[in-house]
């Protein structure tokens, strides 16, 4: 009579949720995993902090706005991040502009102009360029190409000198104009990788539409295709821009760091040294928590920026996307 | 039909023909198009010509392979590469242990977990850590290990850095490789009784295995070239170090950055040669991992 309550009918019922041992290990595993990923990043953010935090209390300059940088007496630390931030800065966002007129184009002709059936292959082609290892970039650009491009800068430097920008720098090849060039080099195959994807989601209609209008190839690409990847190109270029920001060895191997107490020099055609480089140059001298502290800060700084940087260009993406999904 | 004809007679011949103007814009279009793309393709090929002509003639001698720079003065030729080779692999062998599992696991709870509360956050701190510059990962590291820890520098710690940043590969490439297993399969999978656990290992994850397997090389090529985490995390040794808890060790972008400050002969050939080891490791890792992801994909 009682039989329905009787454990063993139960659990042939249909619909009756068994726990099995497998779902649970499974679950729990990816959990964790997310649950560390997760903890991983807001670690580095809690670590890079408390170290900086105490070098920063201690600091005898304002860390934002002076240009010192002397750690060398831990009891008299004095650190500014003005010059690493502008070197930072105006080399990335050179670099950036320099790399997305090209990539547009490489991303042009890879989507609408070359043959279908080799269209992967120049695509792939492209992306080695992302697999060649900075350090390579770096040793490449000093060495083969600074000599190579130097006479257009110096012919920048003679005709429009009276430009801040253009001023008078450094007579090596060492200057911010090179590193902006092997940086732009760098980033063309991530912001061309994305500009590629969303080049290819035009829809055949809107193209079709237009080539049945009259348009010319030109005037197809100008009337559906630019306009529907415009957001595409604008995140690819960001991420782009945070990848040249955060550059280390490159740089590092490049610019010339300038001697203490240089005047502040706005030209392309000085030295100068990144938040990323100014790290590297000094690797060997984390000695003393004070001092690895300043580093940290620089650091932190950048991790900002770079975060700032990618995750505007990811809300680019991700608004995009909600709006042709 | 008459009317038609008639009609027919008003039209022109042929359509008008583009104004020159248009015709040119177009053209000129085309040309620069075409030439942004073999612009984008100069540094390419005069890199790797670069690193072949000045770093092929190096690595052609057997020691360069056997032997490592111990004992070989800065001013002496010879001596070989394979303390940095075993570097590299050592500290890339020991992130991966720790970033396939993770990566791969977190792949899986983004695709086979929907219901999940982690997903967004996990799917945002991906990103961030796709974006994170090598030198702070670096940073981080030493600030929690050596500055808190009171830990000594070696090439565990490299390892550790590398995993922050061969994580977001893995967890993305096994994302996208996951999501377009056909759901077809599941559902099947769940019809026929099969619990969850066992219909993700022995179902999803075979059919999207090639996939997975392309993320971890590519995830390989871009940790083995990192310089960052080693000028922090690291000393270099001229010698061979199999040991990555303990001492200095070699690594082939480190001994790079080493002999490249030396303007010697010997030390440039040594510089351009491990830089054709680098390039060589770097190359076949990711052309492998895109002929995988050509042959194979997702098996339907």
């Amino acid at each position: 009579m009682s039989a329905p309550s009787e454990p063993v009918q139960e659990q042939h019922s249909i619909g009756q949720k068994k726990v099995r041992r497998g779902d649970q290990v499974l679950a729990f595993l990816t959990t964790g995993s997310g649950i560390a990923i997760i903890a991983l990043v807001v670690l580095v953010g809690f670590y890079l902090l408390i170290t900086a935090i105490p070098s920063l209390a201690a600091n005898q300059v304002s860390f934002l706005t002076s240009r010192e940088w002397d750690v060398s007496d831990p009891d008299n630390l004095r650190f500014g991040i003005v010059d690493l931030m502008w070197t930072t800065v105006l080399s990335s966002v050179i670099a950036m502009m320099l790399a997305v007129p090209i990539a547009i184009g490489v991303a042009l002709f890879i989507t609408n102009y070359a043959p279908r059936r080799i269209s992967k292959t120049l695509g792939y082609t492209v992306d080695l360029l992302a697999a060649v290892p900075s350090i390579i970039y770096g040793l490449w650009g000093i060495q083969v190409l600074a000599p190579i491009i130097k006479p257009f800068g110096d012919w920048l430097n003679d005709n429009l000198g009276w430009f801040p920008l253009f001023g008078d720098g450094i007579n090596s090849a060492g200057n911010v104009y090179t590193a902006s060039v092997v940086l732009a080099i760098m980033i063309l195959p991530i912001i061309t990788a994305i500009s590629r994807e969303v080049f290819a989601q035009t829809p055949l209609l809107h193209k079709e539409a237009a080539l049945a209008l009259g348009a010319t190839r030109w005037e197809m690409i100008r009337t559906t295709v630019l306009p529907f990847g415009r957001a595409g190109v604008i995140s690819g270029s960001m991420l782009g821009l945070g990848r040249a920001l955060g550059e280390t060895i490159a740089v590092t191997i490049i610019l010339s760091k300038p001697a203490p107490g240089t005047p502040f020099n706005p030209s392309i055609f000085a030295g100068g040294e990144t938040f990323a480089s100014k790290i590297a140059n000094n690797a060997a001298e984390f000695d003393s928590p004070e001092k690895t502290g300043a580093y940290v800060a620089a650091g932190l700084v950048l991790f900002i920026l770079t975060f700032v940087v990618n995750s505007i260009a990811r809300a680019i993406i991700n608004r995009r996307k909600e709006f042709t999904e | 039909m008459s009317t038609t004809t008639s009609a027919r007679s008003d039209v022109p011949a042929r359509l008008p023909t583009l104004s020159r103007r248009r015709k040119v814009k177009d053209g000129m279009a085309a040309g620069l198009i075409g030439l942004a793309f073999l612009f984008a393709l100069i540094p390419l090929v005069w890199v790797l010509w670069t690193v072949i002509s000045r770093g092929l003639p190096v690595v052609l001698n057997i020691d360069w392979w056997t032997q490592s720079q111990r004992l070989v003065g800065p001013l002496d030729e010879g001596g070989g590469a394979l303390h940095a080779i075993i570097g590299t692999l050592v500290q890339a062998f020991f992130a991966s242990i720790i970033a396939i599992p993770l990566g791969i696991l977190g792949g899986i709870l983004l695709v086979e977990y929907p219901e999940n509360k982690l997903i967004k956050p996990l799917s945002f701190m991906t990103d961030v850590l796709t974006g994170i510059p090598s030198i702070v990962s670096a940073l981080f590291i030493y600030a929690a290990f050596v500055t808190a820890f009171g830990w000594n520098r070696m090439g565990f710690l490299v390892s550790l850095a590398l995993v922050l940043l061969m994580i977001p590969v893995i967890v993305r490439g096994t994302e996208e490789m996951l999501r377009i297993v056909p759901n077809e399969l599941r559902e099947a999978s769940y019809a026929l009784g099969v619990p969850r656990w066992k219909t993700v290992l022995r179902i999803v994850i075979p059919t999207a295995m090639t996939g997975i397997i392309t993320s971890i090389m590519l995830g390989l090529a871009r940790i083995m070239g990192e310089t960052a985490p080693l000028l922090i995390l690291v000393g270099y040794t001229s010698s061979i170090n199999w040991n990555p808890f303990q001492g200095e060790q070699a690594a082939l972008p480190l001994m790079i950055n080493v002999e490249r400050t030396n303007p010697l002969p010997p030390a440039q050939d040594r510089t351009w040669g491990a830089a054709f080891t680098l390039i060589l490791i770097v190359m076949l890792l990711s052309l492998g991992a895109r002929l995988l992801g050509r042959f194979a994909g997702v098996k339907k």
